[in-house]
C-alpha cells in the first residue's frame, strides 16, 4: 500500500474506531512540564485512577523557570510552587524527570529529540503547542491540552480525528545568510496563519532534504503558526545519524532493525496527498514579522504594507496591527530600533542557532541602547557551547550569557519587555502581550537577524552585515 | 463521571469581533503561573479590556449589558496559538457556555470539547448578523440547538454546525472521553505491543 507517513503512522498507532466514530489513538511517548500538567494530576487524583504508563511518559520543567539564579527554593515563589508539584506528582506516579540537577533539563521540545527520546515513526503528545517540533523526526506529534494530559496519563491514548496532509516542496538552494526561519515564515506569509487547519505539513524537497536536524525543527515547530497542528519530515540518513549513539535511542544490532523500520514509515513515491504547494527556495529572503500574527512578516528589504495593500478580509487585521505596533503603512522594516534582543526559544536555541549568532557578533559589540540575552534551549546545549567557547563570544559583545528554559518568549518567568519596547526575536509567536508586556512588540526573525540587529541596534540585513566567509 | 448530555444552550450573547484571536489574548502567560484553572476568570482578556479601556472604547468582556452572557460569539481562527487549555477554561469560567464563530482552531476546539464548551461553526455572514442583532439587543434570547444544528433568536435561525463526533460526544454525553478510553484498555496494550519500539526493537 502506497500511504504517506501520516497515514501509516496512524494507522499503526489506531487502537479502536470510537462511537462517536473517532479514532482511539494510542500515543507512543507523552512529554509533560509543569505548567499544563499539574491540573490535569490533579483531576486523575478525584478519579482515583493512576498514571498508567509512566514508562512512555517524560517530564522536564522549562517554562517557568528562572534563568539567572537556579537555586532552590526559587525567589519566585510561585515558579517554586509549579516545580514542586511538578516533583511531587512525578515522584508519585513514577514519570521520570529531568529536572535543574540532572544536566539534562531544557526546553520540552529541545530535550526530547536531544536525548534520543524522540524517534520517527512514533505519536508524540505534549501539552504544549509547538509539540508539531517532533515532527522533524518524522513522527506525528501535536500539542493538547490539559483534559487531554489527563486522558494520556490515565489511557496512554487520545480520541482524535485524522488530519488530511498537505505536502510542502521547498526546492532549491538557500542563498547565504538565509535560514530555515525565513522558509517557515515564507511559508506561513504564504498559506496564511489559519491554511493548515485541519492538515498536517508534510515538507520536503531538495532543500529540507539538505537540512540538519536542528533546521528540520526549526520548520516543524513552526507548523502551529501556519495552523497545522503537526508537521513532519520524512526520517532519512540526516535523522538516522542524527539518533545514533543518543542515550535513549537503541544501540547495536537493535539500531539497524530500528532504523530499517524507521526508514519504512517515510512516505512511499506515488502516495496520495490532500493538497502540493511548491516553495522556491531561490526567491527566500531574510525575514521579520511586523504585525501581531507569524504570517505578518516582509522580506527585510520591503515595506509594511498598508491596510489598501491587502485583500479586503485582512484589512482590518493590518490596521490593527499597523495600530498596536506603532508603524506607519509604506514604512521599511530595515531600521526599525530595538530595545531588546533574545535569541532562544523552541524554534532557535539550538547548538547550530547559537554558533550563527555568535559568528555575527564575534568582535563587535551589542548597541548601547539594547538589553540582550541568550538563552540556551538546554543544559546540554549550553555546555557544549561553553565549551566552544560561545558564551565568551557572547558576553564579550555584551550579551547575557542564561541557564536554559522557555524564558522571554513567553515571559512566564522574570525575563520580560517592559512597556512598549521592541524585541528582536528568534522565538516563534509576535502575538499582543506575548513577551509578557501587554503593550510590548516582538519582531520575530532568525538568530542571525537577531545578533545583527542587537549589534545594530536596529533591524539590518545579516547579508550586508558578516558572512565574509 | 456523571454523564451530562448538552443538547441545547439558551442565554443571551457576547460579540467579540476580530479574526485570529490568540490564546496569548484570552489568558495572558503570566496568569498560567499557577497549578490550578481557579481564578481563570477574571483575567480573561485582561489586556485587552485594560487597552479598550485606555482607548475610551469598551471591551464587551467588561461590559456591563453582557454581563451575564453564556454565549461568546466569534470571528475566524479563534483561540490559535499556544495550546492552553487555561484559555477555554477562563472563558467557561467566566460563564459561558457555548462559542459560535466562523473558524476554530484545531486545539483550543479540542480542548473546549473536552471540558464541555461547545464550539460551532458558522457562515461569516450569519454571524456578523448575529453580533449586529446582539449589539442591538443585549437581551436578545439565543438558542444553540446541538442536536438541530441551529442557533435561534428573535425572529431569525441560521445553520452552526460542528464535527459530527463532537456533536455526537455532546449528545450522548461522552465529552469527557476518558473513561470511554479505559474501557478497553487491552486494546491499548495490544496495539503498543505490535509496535517495535514499544516491544523493544
Amino acid at each position: 500500500m502506497r500511504g504517506t507517513l501520516f497515514q501509516k503512522v496512524w494507522d499503526a498507532h489506531t487502537v479502536r474506531k470510537l462511537p462517536n466514530g473517532q479514532t482511539q489513538l494510542f500515543i507512543g511517548l507523552h512529554l509533560i512540564h509543569e505548567v499544563t500538567s499539574p491540573q490535569a494530576f490533579d483531576m486523575l487524583r478525584a478519579r482515583g485512577l493512576p498514571v498508567r504508563c509512566p514508562q512512555r511518559t517524560v517530564a522536564t520543567v522549562d517554562h517557568i523557570v528562572p534563568t539567572r539564579d537556579q537555586r532552590r527554593p526559587f525567589s519566585d515563589l510561585m515558579a517554586e510552587d509549579m516545580l514542586a508539584a511538578l516533583e511531587r506528582n512525578c515522584r508519585e506516579s513514577g514519570v521520570p524527570l529531568f529536572d535543574l540537577q540532572s544536566g539534562a533539563q531544557g526546553i520540552v521540545h529541545v530535550i526530547g529529540p536531544e536525548l534520543g527520546l524522540t524517534q520517527p515513526g512514533m505519536t508524540i503528545a505534549c501539552g504544549d503547542s509547538h509539540t508539531s517540533t517532533h515532527g522533524a523526526f518524522g513522527a506525528v506529534a501535536f500539542g493538547i491540552g490539559t483534559s487531554q494530559v489527563r486522558d494520556v496519563l490515565a489511557s496512554q491514548s487520545l480520541a482524535m480525528d485524522p488530519l488530511k496532509v498537505r505536502r510542502i516542496s521547498v526546492s532549491g538552494a538557500l542563498a547565504p545568510g538565509v535560514y530555515a526561519k525565513d522558509v517557515i515564515l515564507e511559508i506561513i506569509r504564504r498559506l496564511g496563519v489559519n491554511g493548515g487547519v485541519g492538515y498536517a505539513y508534510e515538507y520536503a524537497g531538495d532543500a529540507i532534504s539538505r537540512m540538519s536536524m536542528d533546521e528540520r525543527m526549526t520548520i516543524c515547530n513552526m507548523s502551529i503558526e501556519g495552523g497545522a497542528r503537526a508537521g513532519y519530515v520524512n526520517p532519512d540518513d540526516v535523522t538516522i545519524d542524527y539518533l545514533r549513539g543518543r542515550r535513549f535511542a537503541p544501540s547495536g544490532e537493535a539500531f539497524d532493525r530500528a532504523a530499517a523500520w524507521w526508514r519504512s514509515m517515510a512516505s512511499d513515491p506515488g502516495a496520495a496527498y490532500d493538497d502540493d504547494v511548491r516553495i522556491d527556495a531561490a526567491l527566500i529572503r531574510p525575514r521579520v514579522t511586523w504585525g501581531i500574527n507569524p504570517e505578518q512578516s516582509v522580506f527585510v528589504d520591503e515595506r509594511l504594507p498598508a491596510p489598501g495593500d491587502v485583500p479586503v478580509e485582512s484589512r482590518a487585521s493590518v490596521a490593527e496591527a499597523l495600530d498596536f505596533m506603532g508603524f506607519g503603512a509604506g514604512q521599511p522594516i530595515k531600521g526599525t530600533r530595538i530595545d531588546v534582543a533574545f535569541v532562544g526559544s523552541c524554534t532557535n536555541a539550538r547548538l547550530s542557532d547559537l554558533r550563527e549568532a555568535a559568528r555575527v557578533v564575534r568582535g563587535q559589540h551589542v548597541a548601547r541602547h539594547v538589553r540582550a540575552l541568550v538563552v540556551p534551549g538546554s543544559q546540554a546545549i549550553r555546555a557544549a557551547a561553553e565549551r566552544e567557547g560561545l558564551d565568551r563570544v557572547f558576553t564579550e559583545a555584551g550579551f547575557e550569557w542564561r541557564g536554559a528554559g522557555c524564558s522571554m518568549c513567553l515571559a512566564m518567568n522574570q525575563d520580560r519587555l517592559e512597556g512598549r519596547q521592541i524585541c528582536a526575536s528568534s522565538s516563534n509567536r509576535n502575538f499582543k502581550g506575548r513577551q509578557g508586556s501587554p503593550a510590548g512588540r516582538t519582531l520575530l526573525m532568525s538568530p542571525a537577524m537577531v545578533a545583527a540587529a542587537a549589534v545594530a541596534g536596529e533591524i539590518v540585513d545579516v547579508r550586508d552585515f558578516s558572512h565574509a566567509d | 463521571m456523571p454523564i451530562e448530555r448538552i443538547t441545547r444552550i439558551e442565554g443571551t450573547g457576547l460579540p467579540l469581533r476580530g479574526n485570529n484571536i490568540d490564546t496569548d489574548r484570552i489568558i495572558p502567560a503570566r496568569f498560567l503561573r499557577s497549578v490550578t484553572f481557579e481564578g481563570l476568570e477574571n483575567h480573561l482578556f485582561e489586556d485587552d479590556v485594560a487597552q479598550a479601556t485606555e482607548r475610551g472604547t469598551p471591551h464587551p468582556i467588561a461590559d456591563d449589558k453582557y454581563r451575564t452572557a453564556s454565549i461568546l460569539v466569534v470571528n475566524g481562527n479563534f483561540g490559535c496559538g499556544s495550546s492552553r487549555e487555561h484559555a477555554p477554561q477562563a472563558i467557561r469560567r467566566k460563564g459561558f457556555r457555548a462559542v459560535v464563530g466562523e473558524s476554530f482552531s484545531e486545539i483550543f476546539f479540542g480542548n473546549s470539547v473536552a471540558m464541555g464548551m461547545p464550539c460551532l461553526t458558522a457562515a461569516p455572514a450569519d454571524i456578523q448578523r448575529l453580533q449586529g442583532a446582539i449589539d442591538a439587543e443585549p437581551s436578545l434570547p439565543i438558542v444553540v440547538d446541538l442536536e438541530a444544528q441551529r442557533v435561534r433568536c428573535g425572529g431569525w435561525e441560521m445553520a452552526a454546525s460542528l464535527p459530527a463526533a463532537a456533536r455526537e460526544s455532546f449528545l450522548d454525553g461522552s465529552w469527557d472521553g476518558t473513561a470511554l478510553l479505559l474501557d478497553r484498555f487491552e486494546e491499548v496494550e495490544r496495539t503498543a505491543s505490535r509496535l517495535p519500539y514499544v516491544a523493544g526493537w
